[in-house]
């Protein structure tokens, strides 16, 4: 019994939560192999990765993140990046953008064949210098050497924004700097912003009120959401955001990636249910989701981890 | 996100980050009076209460495949009594033939603190359940019934309107004895053998339930198939159908079953999930600012205490989140 509600809700009560318009197709963005095996205790080898990021690209899935270029003394298990970048097979028409935390990074992504990357910011103080020790200005700073030399080579940029619902060293997070820090990426050049609730503590009426601040400074077509179930409530801050008005998700197959804040906790959402909730309400992602599931049970069992996703534990014949 | 934080050891602890959060903030002690019709909270449109019913002692052991026994069961309904729940499911007096994990019911009835402003519903599918569910202190009933016929014939071996008949038979007793009964109607949202389920069987069950004299109906995704655009749709066809019961039940209260740490697993899709769990959606209210009267901590707590006598891992995101193997502050 997923949820029972009473009829005791009186006609404002349920107009207040009535299901508004939603958008007719949302662009999923895949961060399993990236954000997700990032996340993962088990480092996985590359053929694996190879071969996920592969099989993600017979799904209809439309982006997929690929890897990272960050030194691999700080992120092991993407210390392969050449090799998986050079390894995976390229359809046309899918994006597989990559992390490039600086202008080296960057260098070395685009001599290894990517045509996409991203960079990340975040709209709390304390998790930047605790990150990568500098100040939010700085870190946008550094970001401008890679926006220069993107536009120099036309490579599109993806703007991340992390801990927009909440910070794990700060606590709460006002609306009004994840704005700041959108605009400014937006101003920056990034094509897209994508807003990550990091630790997953937001609830649908924070992720309103942030969107609405964000939104002023930002068109929605630029914005994409990145919520974490770390409390469950990934799903139903999707579901305000598609609401309001944002038709670009991110999601990590079989909700690869914990979260390193809360050890045990879980961390990104699952592709699998999200798609299941986007075909229920008739929205369009161009994924099939069983040939994601399957996907989805590649990568488990290489992991030798049971799937985070809903949906894969409620067909999974066990 | 980005890349791993080498500072991790300085980060909130997740009960200073819980309490730092407006919407986890300590709850008030009790619900409020009755609130005004349609009130609503803030900008938000949303009631500024609801009342949740924990239905991990019924719903949730029952469906679990370790059977408890039945101190443990009364320790859980015991720990859940004080946490600020207004409704808690108790046992189901039901054949034990039939429901095995529910044999104690009369022990587990007999056995529970009674807390003051809490109810203690449990399940009579017939009359002599209900007698018996009398007999042993039970102070208020639920019936369930299905909004589709084959899950009703697979389930308790009858159709809808057979089942209907033999709850009429309860709900009568029950108006004589002054004891509330509670409605439920399974499949609201999808069938396991019969698959799409339209709104208008739901609301048509729904008011045959609440025309014998249920307070309350309790509309069940039996097998969490449904997504927010046909629980939209199945509602509106519902309220539509009931519209006269705005004038009669609390207005502005609505009410949420949930299973303290997600008990019960779904007898339809083996390894599946079942029931929401109740700490993920106190979360949500919380964080919503909508008042349920309810300490996310001590229900964290009981749902620690169950998951340890049935040796399972929770099924609540907030406990997963919350109660680490080792603590990182």
């Amino acid at each position: 019994r997923g949820a029972r509600l009473t009829l005791s809700l009186c006609p404002q009560v349920s107009a207040a939560a009535a299901v508004g318009a939603f958008p007719k197709r949302v662009k999923v963005v895949e961060v399993g192999p990236r954000d997700g095996l990032q996340n993962e205790k088990t480092v996985v080898p590359t053929p694996v990765k190879i071969n996920l990021i592969n099989m993600l690209s017979e799904t209809g899935l439309q982006v997929i993140e690929a890897t990272s270029f960050v030194s691999p003394k700080w992120v092991p298990q993407m210390a392969d990046h050449t090799e998986v970048m050079q390894g995976i097979n390229k359809l046309p028409g899918i994006s597989y953008p990559v992390l490039t935390p600086n202008l080296k990074g960057f260098q070395a992504a685009v001599a290894a064949g990517a045509k996409e990357v991203s960079i990340f910011g975040a709209a709390s103080e304390l998790f930047t210098k605790k990150n990568i020790n500098c100040s939010i200005e700085e870190s946008l700073e550094r970001f401008d050497e890679v926006m220069t030399a993107a536009r120099a080579a036309s490579i599109p940029v993806r703007g991340y924004v992390s801990c927009v619902l909440g910070c794990p060293y700060e606590g709460k997070i006002s609306a009004a700097k994840v704005a700041e820090v959108s605009k400014k990426m937006y101003s920056m050049g990034c094509y897209e912003i994508s807003l990550g609730d990091t630790i997953g503590i937001g609830t649908p009426g924070s992720m309103k009120e942030m969107l609405t601040a964000v939104m002023k400074e930002v068109p929605v077509g630029a914005l994409a959401v990145h919520c974490h179930d770390t409390y469950g409530q990934a799903l139903a801050n999707i579901l305000v955001a598609l609401q309001m008005g944002v038709s670009v998700v991110d999601a990590s197959v079989a909700g690869l990636g914990g979260c390193p804040y809360a050890q045990g906790a879980s961390g990104n959402v699952a592709t699998e249910d999200l798609v299941y909730m986007l075909n229920g309400l008739g929205i369009h992602s161009g994924v099939d989701l069983q040939k994601l599931m399957d996907t989805g049970t590649f990568i488990c069992n290489a992991l030798n981890r049971r799937t985070n996703s809903k949906v894969s534990q409620a067909s999974c014949r066990l | 996100m980005g890349t791993v934080p080498s500072a991790l050891k300085h980060c909130l602890s997740y009960q200073h980050l819980l309490k730092e959060q407006l919407w986890i903030g300590e709850p008030v002690a009790s619900p409020p009076a009755a609130p005004h019709p349609g009130q609503e909270s803030q900008a938000s449109g949303l009631p500024e209460y609801i009342k949740i019913v924990e239905v991990g002692p019924r719903d949730g052991l029952q469906n679990e495949k370790v059977i408890v026994p039945t101190d443990t069961k009364i320790e859980l309904i015991n720990r859940l009594s004080r946490t600020g729940l207004p409704a808690i499911e108790v046992t189901s007096f039901v054949s034990s033939k039939w429901v095995p994990q529910m044999a104690d019911h009369k022990e587990v009835m007999r056995g529970i603190e009674r807390h003051p402003g809490v109810q203690y519903p449990v399940l009579t599918p017939n009359l002599q359940g209900f007698h018996s569910a009398i007999a042993a202190g039970a102070t208020e009933v639920s019936v369930f019934g299905a909004a589709s016929e084959s899950f009703s014939k697979m389930n308790i071996n009858c159709s809808i309107e057979e089942s209907i008949e033999k709850f009429e038979e309860v709900a009568k007793s029950a108006r004589n004895m002054n004891i509330p009964v509670r409605g439920y109607v399974s499949c609201a949202l999808g069938c396991p053998y019969e698959g799409n389920i339209i709104p208008a069987k739901v609301a048509e069950v729904s008011k045959r339930l609440y025309s014998m004299g249920c307070y309350e109906i309790s509309l069940g995704d039996t097998i969490g198939v449904g997504t927010p655009g046909s629980m939209k749709r199945m509602l509106e066809a519902s309220v539509l159908m009931l519209h006269f019961c705005v004038v009669i039940f609390q207005m502005g209260v609505a009410v949420v079953d949930s299973s303290v740490a997600g008990l019960g697993g779904c007898p339809y899709a083996k390894g599946a999930t079942g029931n929401v769990a109740t700490e993920d959606v106190i979360y949500m209210l919380n964080g919503l600012g909508v008042n349920t009267g309810v300490n996310l901590y001590t229900v964290m707590e009981a749902g620690n205490f169950i998951c340890t006598a049935l040796n399972k891992k929770t099924n609540s995101k907030v406990a997963q989140a919350s109660f680490n193997t080792g603590t990182i502050n």
